[in-house]
């Protein structure tokens, strides 16, 4: 007979290595959506056990107990009760505690106990529990808490078998009895009595070394200096902007000449006419100059899913908690911020670990000033045109600093809007509390480094293979149609609905040094920033022919003046031009007018910036 | 034993200096001035581990004023402002 999919749900603190325990069990079958109606993220993977048990299991968000005070939390809490709508109740629930720091798990699971759930606790990471010298007497804890308990080790090959093993013997005896909920959110004194009850066990089944992780506290004792710790911080956001644009180069050319023989062999094998047309310069050459980027948007989330993995982003948090107080930001809001410089989208998803409303309005208005990977292709291919690659004072890469440069314009324009947000509208309130574990340092794990660099990929390709995509084909229908007439000696181009509308535009852009194919360009680079590049690649391929798709880069360098393409970055800094980042702004504050507000304020700031940078290059001489 | 912790004056955690040790006496919520409401404060710092009897030692402050400080908390390390620590009654 066969049986049916066995449901489990993953619940623990955060830094439990809920995550990888995750990934462990289910490898790279998982499945990322949202749960219905909110925009936590629902991570769903399945696996066979030993004995041939189908099984699914939902990663839950972490939290410390069922009180449910943030979206998040609330999800973990309806779904372990089976109230989230359109989910099953969970048939098996583990608790996954981190076998170093079991006392805030213990509590979480006695208050789970009274779901009445059937549940396993799992003592996760316990190979650094035995090698800190921590002992856990495991069967007496199971009978002290009335639950099953099995140590795992998530990271290590095998480490996972008793886990499985267990989950065997007892999905073959769940659904006996219906279980009985007694839960109902704690009181303090019930909270209090909890935490007792859970100290009390531990100090009768754990024995603890006295002294604490010596190598967090020695890497602390710098990264967590007052002054030490921000020139580390520093250091490391350096380091990780050289690095997406100097490592990724090799990688990038060797795609953007794969695309270049691919258009070739097109252009070789097709009649001249509209097919070879639409498919050398609409689609390969569109979306090839998009996906070019893959390698820096691998790198860029590589560096964030590293330095989370490896514990460092709570202490990024707590070096730039006061900082970001003094420009009106919550120290949590520093994760979200950094998540935007990957994409806005996660990090304006992320604002959601900030519990207080104003706060959290606040990161999400300022999250897409954060220079996302999005215009890395713009800034790119402006600066290798536009900005000679030498190296000042004998080591710095000149292109590298100009990017350093805009991320950096980037940050500081996006602390003096909070400034401005916090004095005009929100004057006085007391600032939100800032509460954070910060969790003891880990090796990070290559295989859920992999596994979350891979989903981004996947992402970022998916899109290329359909929004931009399709933009591609739209930009090359309006630069295509309508055709020249029969003996015309202007590029086909000019004739074109693309022109039409550029020159529409134009007046509007010429004080900010844009000209019209420049406006035709910044159109669907409305629906993601990085199909601008492509955009304008198609643009004047259509104008300039074979050579001009090859060498955007080149043709810009002649047709642009260096105010122009200054003018542009800047432009970039601001651009209010992404239509998933607004939907997705809309959807977290609830609020068409908030989304209205952060593309206006973009706008202004984005046509001011460029206005400013253009005339002053201009006066300048390099008009 | 020269320990004379029994007459050792009670204090707020957030006047404590980087590198005090101390014990955990009670939560009083009411004089933090957190923007939390009192129960959602006590309820925040109990499930962080701050409970009557846990030990605690400030292990690191931040640049601006002192603020916020890192908490060693039995066996873990929470981050936390002065403005909340003032709940969190030691001795």
């Amino acid at each position: 007979m066969e049986l049916p999919l066995l449901h489990l749900a993953l619940v623990g603190t955060p830094n439990s290595g809920k995550t990888s325990l995750f990934n462990a069990l289910t490898g790279s079958r998982q499945k990322v959506a949202n749960y219905p109606g909110v925009t936590v993220e629902r991570k769903e993977g399945f696996f066979v056990t030993p004995l041939g048990r189908q099984v699914s299991v939902v990663d839950l968000p972490g939290t410390y107990s069922l009180r449910g005070r943030s979206p998040d939390e609330e999800i973990t809490r309806d779904f372990v009760l089976g109230k989230a709508s359109g989910e099953t109740v969970p048939d098996l629930v583990l608790c996954v505690a981190d076998s170093t720091n079991l006392r805030l798990t213990i509590r979480l699971l006695l208050e789970l106990k009274r779901t009445g759930r059937p549940m396993i606790l799992v003592l996760n990471m316990f190979d650094i529990a035995n090698r800190r010298g921590i002992s856990v007497d495991v069967e007496r804890l199971a009978k002290e808490l009335g639950v099953p308990v099995v140590t795992s080790i998530a990271v290590r090959k095998g480490g996972t078998a008793d886990l499985l093993a267990l989950t065997d013997e007892i999905s073959a005896k769940l659904a006996a009895e219906p279980s009985e909920n007694n839960w109902r959110a704690l009181s303090v004194a019930e909270l209090r009595a909890t935490q007792r009850e859970a100290d009390r066990i531990i100090s009768d089944c754990v024995s603890l070394p006295s002294r604490p992780d010596t190598w967090t506290a020695r890497i602390d004792a710098i990264v967590l200096h007052p002054v030490g710790g921000l020139i580390v911080l520093a250091l490391i956001l350096f380091v990780m902007f050289q690095a997406v644009f100097a490592w990724a180069q090799p990688l990038m050319e060797l795609l953007q000449s794969g695309f270049d023989a691919l258009g070739d062999a097109v252009h070789a094998t097709l009649p001249e006419g509209l097919v070879q047309s639409f498919l050398q310069n609409g689609v390969i050459s569109g979306v090839g100059s998009v996906i070019v980027f893959l390698p820096q948007i691998i790198i860029i989330f590589l560096f964030i899913l590293l330095l989370e993995d490896f514990g460092y982003m709570a202490r990024a948090a707590f070096l730039m908690d006061r900082i970001m107080g003094g420009a009106g930001l919550h120290g949590r809001a520093f994760i979200p911020l950094l998540s935007s410089f990957a994409c806005a989208i996660p990090g304006i998803m992320a604002t959601r670990v900030i519990d207080n409303k104003r706060d959290r309005l606040t990161t999400i208005l300022i999250a897409p000033l954060m220079t996302c990977s999005a215009r890395i292709p713009v800034y790119t291919l402006i600066i290798s045109a536009f900005i000679p690659a030498k190296d000042v004072w004998g080591f710095i890469n000149l292109q590298g600093l100009v990017m350093f440069g805009l991320y950096a314009t980037g940050i500081a324009s996006a602390l003096a809007v909070s400034f401005l947000i916090k004095f005009f509208m929100l004057r006085d309130y007391a600032p939100a509390p800032f509460m954070l574990e910060l969790p003891d340092y880990k090796m990070p794990r290559l295989k859920s480094i992999a596994i979350g660099v891979t989903t981004r990929a996947k992402m970022f390709l998916h899109r290329a293979g359909t929004t931009i995509f399709s933009m591609m084909v739209l930009i090359w229908f309006l630069a295509s149609f309508p055709q020249p007439p029969a003996g015309a000696t202007e590029p086909a181009i000019d004739f074109s609905l693309a022109a039409i509308i550029g020159k529409a535009l134009e007046p509007l852009l010429a004080p900010v040094g844009f000209n019209w194919q420049i406006a035709v360009a910044l159109i669907p680079g409305m629906a993601a920033r990085e199909v601008a590049v492509a955009a304008l690649g198609t643009v004047y391929a259509i104008e300039g022919g074979k050579e001009a798709a090859e060498q955007i880069g080149q043709v810009l360098a002649t047709k642009w003046s260096l105010a122009t393409a200054l003018s542009m970055l800047a432009w970039y800094i601001f651009a209010p031009q992404c239509a998933s980042t607004l939907a997705v702004i809309r959807r977290e504050t609830g609020s068409w007018g908030w989304m209205a507000a952060t593309f206006g304020y973009m706008l202004v700031l984005a046509y001011a910036a460029s206005l400013l940078t253009y005339n002053v290059a201009v006066a300048l001489g390099a008009g | 034993m020269t320990d004379t912790h029994d007459t050792r004056r009670e204090m707020p955690l957030g006047l404590a200096k980087r590198g005090y040790t101390g014990v955990i006496q009670h939560l009083s919520a009411k004089d933090a001035g957190s923007a939390l409401s009192d129960i959602e404060l006590e309820s925040r710092l109990i499930e962080l581990g701050f409970v009557e009897g846990a030990r605690v030692e400030v292990l690191h402050e931040g640049l601006v004023g002192r603020d916020p400080i890192a908490v060693r908390v039995d066996n873990i390390t929470i981050a936390v402002r002065r403005r909340e620590a003032m709940a969190i009654i030691v001795a």
